[in-house]
């Protein structure tokens, strides 16, 4: 964004003006809630089993208490990034489904059009609000639980815990933004609003429920019995199941996330006993669990900027009526 | 004569097979309210979005206050106020935010902000409900606070698209008078698109007639029904108290005058084509014969005949390009 000069451009009065609808809207109020709903409930979870997880020595993680106070649970609940994993995109859906195409609806968007703006300006502004608004709100929440876990246990964070936490918000603000250039192309090529919500939800539901199962129908039809097989051969249809199922994003972002949290996961693939021979179980540092998750990460960035830039093909030369 | 401010060269729009605005020629000038009159589907509303780069035209471009507006269209736009015909407003901001989100858009300065947009809101009237939202408005209010709307980034030409649909018949009146008001006063100049072809006679300088793509006729309306009409289009029917009988004994002589080229009697109704306006000199000539005229009517060539005339020949094609309403 530009910097604060007397006389802002066009496009930060827009984002200004995007944010304050948010805000004000009552659909964001509602995933406001039930994001911090879950969130606290997930914390009241984890911080009832903190005390065990933490005393489990066979854990190497279990000195990392602020990533044990995001991921443990006593199974009652799924810890709080299994739940953003299925609440991001709705929150990603709710915020852009309607972007383009309620403007449009409204009369509003030829009169914006008609405006000295650059097209791309608009596009651009609807996703810089959304996504400074998801990226404070998800700010806010770490360091309300750091802040929250300091005073309650007084442990001090160890400055990787900080940057693999920080690490998990820039992936979550990541797949939020994946399904919000997602739902902005869809407000775009559709002109109702509910025609573009729907098959927002319905790319959504196809990823998280169906697209699993048809992948393990399909590998199963052609799959021959496992006891017939080297290990080789094994490893090489795991891969491909594996390889299948990061198509979708909620699998690239609970790689990503599970890695990050879990400073013990060293791959996410299988790993023969050859590779394991002479490992530590121990944690691993920072930037070697980056490298781990770095696909996945720049699968999402990519499936997004795909997205954004479909919405901009379809946006720039198209005709505005009302 | 200067240079025109709008300036349409063989302008050409397909949509699919379908011919929307077939090579349109248009030149408008700085200071005139010009009127672009046409059924619904003529293309009006393409022209005018051609006009401001919010759609492609299919070949050559629209050159407006000396800008291209296909390729350039921001400063088109910083130039142009458009008023779209069914404007729309943020419902959950008040009147006055909605403007001062136009005014910021356009980069009015911050401080000039809050006196413009005062200014501008007293001119269409909407002082006292400035901080209602707009969603309250009704669609008279909408149309004002449209015009504010454009007024505020200070352009030199306005286009109001279908400005009088749907406003009541005092609305329109006061909306129209506004806007000539403002041209007038600021030398703006307006391009304004209707089918309502009274509310165009009441204000345009001049009037383009549009149908089916194609400009069929522009001038002035007294050229435009001198066009048409060609020289006998001046009309006095006189009315007088007594019978005329027939055949009527002061005709012959009436015949005789070179300007008059037909009368035509219908009970005690006198109706005289003439090639000059001759209606003082009948109504002389009959009270010096002792008639007593009891209503003297001199017919011009309004709108509606002229209309009529265009679309006549139009009417029993049917308009396969219908305004597309999503």
């Amino acid at each position: 964004m530009k910097s604060q000069s007397p006389d802002p451009g066009p496009f930060s009065v827009m984002v200004h003006k995007e944010i304050a609808d948010h805000i004000r809207s009552w659909r964001f109020s509602i995933l406001i809630a039930l994001i911090v709903l879950t969130f606290i409930a997930a914390m009241y979870v984890s911080l009832a089993n903190i005390k065990s997880a933490i005393g489990n020595t066979k854990d190497p993680d279990h000195l990392f208490l602020y990533l044990k106070l995001l991921t443990t649970t006593d199974n009652s609940i799924p810890p709080f990034h299994v739940f953003l994993s299925f609440l991001a995109p709705l929150l990603g859906i709710s915020l852009g489904f309607d972007a383009v195409n309620s403007e449009q609806n409204s009369g509003t968007l030829t009169r914006l059009m008609a405006q000295p703006i650059y097209r791309d300006n608009l596009l651009l502004a609807k996703f810089v609000s959304a996504l400074v608004i998801v990226s404070g709100l998800f700010l806010a929440l770490a360091l309300l639980m750091i802040g929250g876990g300091l005073v309650l246990t007084g442990v001090r964070m160890e400055p990787q815990e900080l940057l693999r936490i920080f690490g998990f918000i820039v992936i979550t603000i990541a797949y939020v933004a994946f399904w919000l250039s997602l739902s902005i192309m869809l407000s775009i090529l559709f002109k109702q609003t509910a025609t573009s919500a729907l098959t927002a939800i319905g790319i959504w539901l196809f990823f998280t429920i169906f697209y699993p199962i048809i992948i393990n129908l399909i590998i199963k039809s052609f799959l021959p019995d496992p006891a017939y097989l080297t290990q080789a051969e094994i490893i090489g249809y795991n891969d491909l199941i594996l390889n299948l199922q990061r198509i979708a994003p909620n699998q690239l972002y609970s790689d990503a996330v599970t890695t990050l949290l879990m400073p013990s996961v060293r791959s996410l693939g299988p790993i023969t006993m050859e590779q394991m021979a002479g490992a530590i179980p121990a944690p691993l540092q920072f930037k070697e669990s980056v490298m781990i998750v770095w696909p996945q990460v720049s699968g999402l960035m990519a499936s997004t900027l795909g997205c954004f830039a479909l919405a901009y093909y379809l946006f720039m030369r198209r005709e505005i009526r009302s | 004569m200067k240079d025109p401010i709008i300036q349409l060269k063989g302008l050409t729009k397909h949509y699919g097979s379908v011919k929307a605005v077939d090579e349109l020629n248009l030149d408008i000038y700085q200071g005139e309210i010009f009127g672009l009159l046409g059924p619904n589907g003529a293309g009006k509303t393409t022209t005018i979005l051609m006009m401001l780069g919010l759609t492609d035209p299919t070949s050559c471009t629209a050159l407006v206050c000396g800008h291209n507006a296909t390729s350039n269209p921001i400063q088109v736009k910083r130039k142009v106020g458009y008023m779209p015909d069914s404007v729309g407003f943020y419902d959950n901001m008040t009147a006055l935010e909605n403007l001062l989100y136009i005014g910021r858009l356009n980069s009015v300065p911050e401080i000039e902000l809050q006196k413009r947009s005062a200014e501008v809101l007293e001119i269409v009237g909407l002082t006292a409900d400035q901080h209602k939202r707009t969603s309250t408005f009704s669609r008279g209010m909408k149309q004002r606070l449209g015009l504010a709307d454009v007024l505020i980034k200070n352009p030199d030409v306005i286009i109001l698209d279908e400005p009088t649909l749907g406003i009541d018949p005092t609305g329109v009146r006061d909306f129209l008078a506004l806007i000539k008001q403002l041209s007038r006063q600021q030398g703006l100049t307006v391009l304004l698109s209707s089918h309502h072809l009274h509310h165009v006679q009441q204000v345009c300088d001049r009037v383009g007639i549009f149908v089916n793509g194609k400009l069929l006729a522009q001038g002035g309306i007294g050229e435009l029904s001198g066009q048409l009409f060609g020289a006998n289009s001046h009309i006095t029917s006189i009315a007088v108290a007594q019978p005329i009988s027939q055949p009527w004994p002061l005709e012959p002589e009436l015949q005789a005058w070179e300007a008059i080229t037909e009368i035509s009697i219908n009970n005690n109704e006198l109706e005289f084509t003439c090639s000059r306006n001759m209606t003082a000199a009948l109504v002389r000539f009959l009270v010096k014969k002792d008639y007593d005229v009891i209503s003297v009517n001199q017919k011009n060539y309004g709108l509606d005949d002229i209309y009529q005339k265009y679309f006549e020949s139009d009417i029993t094609k049917n308009t396969n390009y219908e305004k597309s309403i999503s």
